[in-house]
């Protein structure tokens, strides 16, 4: 690296932001994130950028809990999905007020409580279910947190589907809790010093908001004494072991951590769309994250951010790029497959899931470091313009 | 189950209802732990060959199942030239996926191989989901020549054992045979082969030590590659026994590949006999779930069978973590 001279001391150097130009892309960055639904909203489909931008930042927190336990710690998980589930029916259940049926019974499980309660609760629980689920997976070295994770987004996709004082049942569902804090609501249409914000941009702040704090918290997580264990494990179990670093204790504390990312994902991703279907936690939504992750960067909370965004405005980049068209074009020759044959043609969320695939593929290969490795290859690049050497 | 069609009309003594319902779960049980037992060793001969816990399973199995239907349905040209076309397509695809995916990885930390091939997965599994469409397809049966697909998926000739009027006995698939045969048949070959040959001693020695065989003179490579193929291959063929069911083909096939993966675990993930045990264990407690769970235990859903391996999973790794049979992890640094 060529700006070792530059720090003088360890503390500089493990520091979040450690030069000036970091800290002032970082306000730059911060900034736009900031003002951009100001513009946005003067879009014809300001809205569903809006939205789409809040889910990508909700979606960021889940992928940044995945890249802890993945990246850091180097163990897979399939599981996201059954702690967004279990954060998500948290945050409800507090949140949102009992339905009582037509016989006075009890139909849906409510508390009515606020934000402040239901969203830490919603991190806490998963972190908890987390807890209870690691010993299983950590008993031995390797990959049995996938395999057991694997299990246990099915085994809760079955509760979810059966449990319908929780989740309301399939076709049914719930509404998901309201975001509001002290009686004042986000998802509503709002006037603040005479000057009129929409409901989606107020979504979009709250939502930055929360993840530039578990973003921070994370990126602090990650270079104190317990990220440097999370590394330890992934690069050499046993060599860490010997080091004093206890991998089952480790491992436990990455995926309680991990889970709580996934909960607080859960209890938000819901509030934007107002309504939770409980065959949405599949093994589907698991891969959706680890794609993240994988397009992102493993081990960068930056590069999650990034991967988040990406996943989550493919759609929209599909229609941008006619990717839909590519794609038909290279597979449509395919009998049975594209409109080329006249047989059914792919459908947009097809090629999403057929992308999810191939770049997770593609970035393993030929750029492990994912997208948060093609930003620093340019940026160094730039850094010694002309000597690109 | 109690389909047309010839009933052989076996007389050795009616069963009472409950001893029938009994033993048609074993013979359910037996069906799936058929299946199960031929995508498994898929799981460990690769796992065992090249230290990949293939994800990649799914999609070769539905992908084979798909081939079959295709050949011999749609185009027409009977179920055995169907189910050839699935073994020599899946096997290379499994060649393929080995060649230009995972060739390049090789050395890469195993959590990365492992995404790699959950990304192949879904890829390939998204593809031939299209393909196989909204509703299911028959896979086609042996009697079947040419055109002209029967309504019942093989023949439809069960074997009744034990009727008493119609109340009770037990009804065989003639796909139960045919699953127990080919199981049979696939794993006497593969320990002939592992035994017998060059290749199988090339094998088992590259999984043992791959720098050791490397010095004998193995082509640890081939080797890889002759493992995907035997594990596409397998899945292939799994795929189509699986399709032969009263389902048939459909979108959601894959997930038996999946049900596959706590059977390796329950087993031992490098071992054959293991996985031929955990096969066992796991299709008896998924049938007899499946037939007696509605009656003693209804609060537990509908199709709660369907995540009983994963349960027995758990399960076993609390009470012991290398499976029935695997061999203890001693780790150098």
């Amino acid at each position: 690296m060529s700006h070792l001279s530059r720090f003088t001391s360890y503390k500089h150097d493990s520091a979040i932001l450690p030069t000036t130009t970091q800290r002032v892309w970082f306000g730059i960055l911060i900034l736009t994130g900031a003002l951009l639904p100001l513009y946005l909203v003067s879009l014809i489909d300001g809205r569903s950028w809006l939205i789409l931008f809040a889910t990508a930042f909700v979606a960021a927190i889940g992928a940044i809990g995945l890249n802890i336990i993945t990246g850091f710690a180097g163990q897979v998980s399939l599981g996201q999905a059954f702690f967004i589930g279990v954060g998500a029916y948290t945050a409800t259940a507090l949140g949102s007020p009992a339905v009582l049926g037509p016989d006075g019974a009890v139909e849906l499980i409510g508390f009515d409580l606020g934000m402040v309660i239901w969203l830490p609760a919603a991190g806490l629980v998963a972190a908890l279910a987390g807890v209870i689920i690691a010993p299983i997976a950590f008993r031995l070295e390797g990959l049995y947190l996938a395999l057991v994770t694997l299990g246990l987004v099915f085994v809760g996709a079955h509760v979810f589907r059966n449990w319908t004082a929780l989740t309301g049942g399939v076709g049914k569902g719930r509404e998901a809790a309201e975001l509001s804090v002290l009686g004042y609501r986000f998802d509503l249409d709002s006037q603040i010093l005479g000057f009129s914000i929409t409901r989606e941009q107020q979504i979009y702040w709250v939502m930055l908001v929360i993840l530039i704090v578990m973003a921070v918290l994370a990126k602090n997580l990650v270079r104190s004494k317990d990220g440097r264990a999370f590394a330890a494990i992934r690069d050499r179990g046993v060599a860490a072991e010997l080091m004093g670093v206890n991998q089952t204790k480790y491992k436990t504390l990455a995926f309680a951590i991990s889970s709580f990312y996934a909960g607080i994902t859960g209890a938000l991703l819901f509030t934007v769309t107002g309504f939770i279907e409980p065959t949405s936690f599949n093994l589907l939504l698991s891969i959706a994250y680890i794609a993240m992750v994988v397009i992102g960067g493993l081990a960068s909370i930056a590069g999650s951010i990034m991967g988040a965004l990406f996943i989550i405005l493919l759609p929209k980049l599909i229609d941008l790029l006619f990717l839909g068209d590519v794609i038909d074009a290279v597979i449509g020759w395919i009998p049975g497959l594209g409109s080329q044959t006249g047989d059914a043609p792919l459908t947009s969320a097809q090629i999403e899931r057929i992308l999810f695939g191939v770049l997770i593929v593609v970035f393993l290969i030929v750029e492990p470091l994912g997208l948060n490795g093609i930003w620093i290859r340019i940026r160094n690049y730039w850094k010694a313009f002309p000597f690109s050497y | 189950m109690i389909s047309g069609g010839l009933d052989f009309g076996v007389t050795m003594g009616a069963f009472s209802i409950e001893t029938s319902r009994f033993l048609q779960a074993v013979v359910e049980g037996i069906a799936l732990a058929g299946i199960y037992t031929l995508i498994a060793i898929g799981f460990v001969i690769i796992y065992k060959s090249t230290q990949v816990l293939s994800f990649a399973q799914p999609a070769l199995l539905i992908m084979g199942a798909y081939m079959a239907s295709y050949v011999s349905i749609t185009l027409g040209f009977g179920f055995w030239v169907g189910i050839a076309v699935a073994v020599v397509l899946s096997g290379a695809v499994g060649y393929l996926t080995e060649r230009a995916v995972l060739r390049p990885m090789v050395g890469k930390p195993v959590f990365a191989v492992a995404i790699l091939t959950i990304g192949l997965d879904i890829a390939i599994r998204v593809v031939v989901g299209d393909l196989i469409g909204v509703s299911s397809r028959a896979i086609g049966t042996p009697t079947s020549e040419g055109f002209g697909a029967p309504s019942l998926p093989w023949g439809s000739t069960p074997v009744r054992i034990g009727d008493a009027g119609g109340l009770g006995g037990v009804v065989i698939q003639p796909r139960v045979f045919a699953i127990v045969f080919t199981a049979v048949v696939a794993v006497g070959l593969l320990l002939i082969f592992f035994n017998r040959s060059r290749w199988g001693l090339a094998m088992r020695g590259s999984s043992f030590d791959q720098e050791v065989a490397l010095a004998q003179g193995v082509n640890v490579g081939r080797v890889a590659s002759l493992a995907w193929i035997i594990g596409g291959s397998l899945a292939g063929v799994a795929g189509v026994l699986a399709a032969t069911s009263f389902t048939g083909l459909s979108q959601s096939s894959f997930l038996i590949a999946l049900k596959a993966l706590p059977v390796v675990v329950v087993g031992g993930l490098d071992s054959i006999g293991g996985a031929i045990a955990g096969a066992l264990i796991i299709g008896f407690s998924e049938s007899f779930t499946s037939s007696y769970q509605s009656q003693y235990f209804p609060w537990l859903g509908d199709n709660f069978s369907q995540v009983v391996p994963y349960l027995v999973m758990v399960i076993v790794l609390i009470f012991r973590p290398y499976g029935i049979s695997g061999t203890k992890d001693v780790e150098r640094i």
